[in-house]
């Protein structure tokens, strides 16, 4: 296959940026989309050009480095991680769009890679079990529901890749701090922090500068894990319930 | 716990949901005030008067009016202020927006907003139309709401600014309880077939049980 | 004198396991080392490099102990290491099925899987310490698989005979490491932990023949500085991506362990790699990873090729008596279960002999056909669904109508820096813990046991051991950027990267990296002979030096620049990849990972020779291109008793 790219070009966190124009040729329709940037970089190399910085790592869509926005969808157009999506998705031809995610808390670093690390700090607010080495009980002296582990499982799946975010109108950070919040707070380990979990994560989700939900359910749709946007309606719970215990307190 | 909900935007989200509830629950009560006016005009002033005799005599004449009044207007300052607080947040989150634009529009979000606009600025001109009567088109006569509507709705004008808001409402209405369920933990998956129906039937009934009466006007079933 | 003239130095030992029954070392290794006062821990800094699933259990652990950690993980988040890959599960011996587990049942499966080339007294530790993980990451929140009582649900993995592997769904991985992250991200917002994320280290600091700190390159900025430390830990796990296609991650790489061996660590069975059976195979020469699929698979498909060499007819349309079902054949008894080696090399034997399919006929059948007609297609689906729709995500081959075309890919590193029991390098202060050291699996790992070993060394073993170091050097010099051995090492630093930008040549990166890594596959792969490790061994000295003469690395070092990253790891694989094949010339047996073609049995079967072999090999560093010193460390069977395994 034959194409053409347009990929945004920024030169680090405080240029312009803009997007650029290649060609690139002799594309396998089995090549995934990572491994057709890195033809189209291993050209620009040979050329003496700077070739386009992206994020990747496992390239097996569970580490979530990959983040890019492929003709306006997060992921491109399949519903997956980018390293999973494959150029038999592009006809022969086709002009591809390729940005990075787009949001004030994911400010970009270079090119396609942005800053994620708001998402750390959110899970450092509390997105945790206190448990220290060596003071955990016996496994099984709490048996956890089936179905409450599997709901937590279903959480806990999220792969922290932004996609959500970088789909949202609004820059919204809720399915991420959603998913992290069900998957501990149904967990009976969890519950000792159950209320400060929830409290502490969305009071820093809205200091990173992320924006509001507004329900329109993009997240969801965009999300390579399929974190349901209910997710969201679960933690809103939590987060009331909480505010009406802590103000008990 | 104030201070935590206003400072949270989740917080804000949920009073923008008890809000708009609340105006739901007085929108649905004022529809069904409004279908009086097809059993003709003393039925329909005999209910504006009851309006402001409700309580009595526990309450004094228009106690319960003005407390209604008062409730009301929290609300919607509640509900525009934290509404326009969320959607500063929301545009400061997402400054660039795409190059490659998806031809398909964020729909619940551009409605919700646009449509909030149209139905602030729609409650302001039905205050001064048929409250005060400031801007009413005829001679407002106080005491006389049958009449005052029915010169209202006699004006083309009046008609299309009064269906405009009525069908923004049943927009606004149809995504909003939707989403305040949601906002206020309510939603499932398991429920959420049957909270999109209720928004759904909600809607609906608020749009054309209001719009009734304009059309009443002017098939002349109502006169 | 060349590289393959090697001098067998003194031999190593380690010290630090205590004499006495084996179950009993690891109760009076912790009583005996000694221990860092509560309040005096604070004043104590330690650097972990890594964050995967020992360097994330370590930091968080150490900080919980009261240190002052400095930790450090190339990924933009060290919610990101490539432990999160990790499908299947991981071992413990619980015994929750009663069925006759136990703590020495767990210790003898180890020992003999890894084909008698590790030390007892690691692996009976590791065997305790399982049952203590489960417990560990069951509080921390980790979504285990659980049954309908409530209880955690257990299966069995790789040919072992006891239902052992607890799981979560086919992202066990995953599920532990984000276990440890959180407990890191507990440490690092209570400000026990300094992180630093996109940021590598390039080089050890070794003062007075102590390791004290590290030199690392911030990957946004291109800035190197030195960070300080009383004791640095090594987590970086394995060296698999020398192969240029593995099922490690784009960026995993071998340059923090390779630069810590430079400056005086012992590396130990660098030839020991894990080949595993079940991956998809490779498309073309685009192909940039290989993807790994559970070798649970195997319990039910059945893995064939053609009779016929170049038979290029569809699958459906060969009929069964013109199919090969090679391993039901070589294996009657074992069939398709034996262990990953041995299936791994059935694979590539039948693929030289021209009857691979596929394209480049690199790839057996894995056929479920079989099974679909006696469990039915749901059951198929139920068990295997997940799996089936990843082959088909990246194949675009329906496996429920075509078989399946698996092939063998690199898939992780037994071998690695050579540790004592407290897992110290020969470095003093210099610790190496998970895949990144050599310790536990000898020639071959059992499924399920690299999550194990990663928890285990980062949550409790080492949080023990490096206590018994610091205690005995309560007041180290403190070092600074002044110091003639750091100037020494930043310069070094510095300058490799300058001269990384100034070649300026014609050539790529990743075309080096591929050719080392087709070199290695080819000659240090599945199958390995003198003749062809020769070959090798004169080859990659070539290659570097036409690395050096035609490398083109773009942009600068003061900048966010990928391709520098990478060429700068290649440096380091031009070398190691030196050391592997030396390795694996120099052992002259069958064992585990490492097949010798003139070491087998009659019946082609991999033959081990104890009496000359029967040791774990730490090479010292001499120089680049230098013949490097062999030091043997011997290997004493006391409790599981070496045997030739068969499966036939």
């Amino acid at each position: 296959m034959k194409l053409t790219l347009r990929v945004w070009r920024q030169r680090d966190a405080d240029a312009e940026g803009a997007m650029s124009p290649y060609e690139v040729d002799g594309i396998s329709s089995d090549m995934s989309f990572l491994e057709m940037l890195d033809v189209l970089n291993e050209q620009l190399i040979l050329a003496g050009e700077d070739p386009v910085a992206f994020d990747h790592d496992c390239r097996e869509g569970i580490c979530g480095a990959c983040s890019l926005v492929i003709n306006g969808d997060a992921h491109g157009p399949e519903r997956t991680t980018t390293c999973q999506l494959h150029m038999r998705s592009f006809k022969d031809g086709d002009t591809i769009d390729i940005e990075p995610w787009r949001a004030a808390a994911f400010p970009v670093i270079k090119d396609l890679v942005v800053d994620r690390s708001a998402f750390d700090r959110i899970i450092q607010a509390g997105g945790y079990i206190t448990a220290p080495t060596g003071a955990a009980p016996e496994a099984h002296a709490t048996p956890v529901p089936k179905p409450d582990a599997d709901f937590a499982f279903e959480h806990a799946e999220c792969i922290g890749c932004g996609a959500c975010v970088a789909a949202c109108p609004n820059g919204a950070a809720m399915l991420f701090t959603s998913a992290k919040v069900n998957h501990l707070n149904v967990l009976p380990q969890g519950a000792p922090e159950r209320e400060t979990r929830v409290l502490d994560m969305v009071a820093q989700m809205d200091e990173e500068g992320f924006g509001g939900c507004t329900l329109a359910g993009e997240c969801a749709t965009a999300c390579p894990k399929g974190i349901p946007l209910v997710s969201i309606t679960s933690m809103n719970k939590e987060w009331l319930r909480a505010t009406r215990k802590v103000a008990k307190r | 716990m104030a201070r935590t909900v206003w400072d949270s935007s989740v917080g804000k989200k949920t009073v923008m949901a008890v809000s708009g509830l609340i105006m739901l629950l007085y929108l649905v009560v004022h529809m069904i005030g409004n279908l009086k006016i097809f059993f003709g005009a003393g039925e329909f002033n005999h209910y504006a008067h009851w309006l402001r005799t409700i309580g009595e005599p526990f309450m004094h004449y228009e106690w319960t009016l003005w407390l209604i009044r008062v409730v009301l207007v929290v609300a919607v300052v509640a509900h525009a202020v934290s509404a326009y607080q969320l959607s500063r947040r929301d545009i400061r989150a997402r400054p660039s927006k795409y190059v490659h634009r998806k031809p398909k529009v964020t729909y619940a979000t551009r409605t919700m907003r646009w449509g909030g606009i149209i139905l602030g600025l729609f409650i302001v001109w039905h205050i001064l139309d048929l409250t005060t009567g400031t801007v009413h088109s005829g001679g407002f006569q106080p005491g006389h709401p049958y009449q005052n509507v029915v010169d209202t709705f006699s004006t083309w004008y009046g008609d299309v600014i009064y269906i405009v808001a009525m069908l923004a409402l049943g927009l606004h209405v149809r995504h909003g309880f939707w989403s305040a369920a949601q906002t206020l933990g309510a939603g499932s998956r398991t429920r959420d077939r049957a909270l999109k129906t209720v928004a759904n039937v909600l809607a609906l009934l608020l749009t054309a049980g209001f719009i009734a009466v304009p059309v009443g006007v002017m098939t002349g079933v109502v006169s | 004198m060349t590289y393959t003239d090697y001098v067998t130095g003194e031999p190593v030992a380690d010290t630090k396991a205590p004499a006495g029954p084996v179950a009993e070392r690891w109760d009076k290794r912790r009583f005996e080392a000694k221990l860092v006062n509560p309040a005096n821990r604070r004043k104590h800094t330690v650097i972990v490099v890594g964050t995967g699933l020992a360097g994330g259990s370590a930091g968080a652990t150490l900080a919980e102990q009261g240190y002052h950690v400095v930790q450090f993980c190339y990924q933009d988040s060290p919610r990101r290491a490539h432990s999160i890959a990790a499908q299947g599960g991981i071992n413990a011996a619980k015994n929750y099925r009663n069925d006759g587990d136990s703590v020495h049942r767990l210790f003898y499966d180890t020992v003999k899987g890894g084909d008698f080339r590790a030390r007892e007294s690691n692996v009976h530790r590791l065997a305790q310490i399982s049952v203590e993980i489960i417990d560990q990451c069951v509080a921390q929140g980790v979504p285990f698989a659980r049954e309908y009582g409530g209880l955690l649900d257990t299966r069995s993995f790789g040919g072992v005979q006891v239902s052992r592997t607890f799981y979560a769904r086919g992202q066990t991985g995953q599920q532990l490491l984000l276990g440890a992250y959180q407990a890191l991200s507990r440490q690092i917002a209570a400000g026990n932990v300094e992180m630093h994320p996109r940021t590598e280290m390039l080089d050890l600091i070794v003062v007075d023949g102590r390791a004290r700190g590290i030199v690392a390159r911030d990957l946004i900025t291109g800035k190197i500085s030195t960070y300080f430390a009383d004791a640095v830990v090594l987590a970086s796990g394995g060296y698999g991506n020398v192969f240029y296609l593995s099922t490690n991650a784009m960026n995993s790489n071998a340059t923090a362990i390779w630069r810590a061996h430079r400056r005086g660590a012992y590396f130990a069975n660098p030839c020991f790699t894990q080949i595993h059976p079940t991956c998809i195979p490779r498309t073309g020469d685009h192909q940039s990873k290989l993807t790994l699929m559970s070798e649970s698979l195997r319990n039910d498909g059945r893995i064939w090729v053609p009779k016929a060499k170049g038979d290029d007819r569809p699958p459906n349309r060969i009929p069964e008596d013109e199919r090969d079902y090679y391993l039901e054949r070589i294996y009657p008894s074992f069939g398709n279960l034996v262990p990953r080696d041995i299936a791994s090399r059935a694979a590539k034997n039948v693929c030289d002999e021209g009857r691979g399919v596929g394209p480049g006929g690199q790839g057996v059948y894995l056929d479920f056909a079989d099974a679909i007609r006696r469990m039915g297609r749901k059951a198929v689906e139920a068990k295997y669904g997940n799996l089936f729709d990843m082959y088909q995500r990246i194949t675009d081959e329906d496996p429920y109508e075509v078989p399946m075309r698996i092939y063998p890919a690199v898939h992780y590193t037994m071998g690695g820096l050579w540790v004592d029991y407290d897992l110290q390098t020969t470095i003093p202060g210099l610790f190496a813990i998970g895949e990144a050291n050599f310790s536990d699996h000898g020639a071959n790992r059992l499924g399920a046991s690299a999550l194990m070993q990663g928890l285990a060394d980062g949550y409790f073993v080492l949080p023990a051991t490096i206590n018994d170091y610091l205690a005995r050097n309560p007041h180290q010099e403190p070092v600074t950027d002044r110091h003639p051995v750091v100037q020494e090492a930043l310069a070094e630093t510095e300058d490799r990267l300058n001269l990384l930008l100034s070649v300026d040549g014609d050539r790529t990166p990743d075309s080096f990296h591929r050719e080392v890594g087709e070199l290695l596959w080819e000659f240090c792969g599945m199958a390995r002979t003198d003749a062809g490790l020769r070959k090798a061994l004169e080859r990659i000295p070539q290659i570097r030096e036409e690395f050096w003469r035609r490398i083109k690395v773009p942009g600068t070092g003061e900048e966010f620049n990928q391709s520098l990253e990478k060429a700068n790891r290649i440096v380091d694989y031009l070398e190691l990849a030196e050391l592997m094949c030396l390795d694996a010339l120099h052992r002259a047996e069958s064992c585990g990972g490492h097949f010798r073609e003139e070491s087998q049995t009659p019946d082609g079967e991999a033959a081990r020779r104890d009496d000359e072999f029967a040791y774990a090999a730490a090479w010292e560093f001499t120089g680049t291109g230098e013949a490097p010193t062999l030091h043997k460390e011997d290997l004493v069977f006391e409790y599981v008793h070496p045997t030739q395994r068969s499966y036939a």
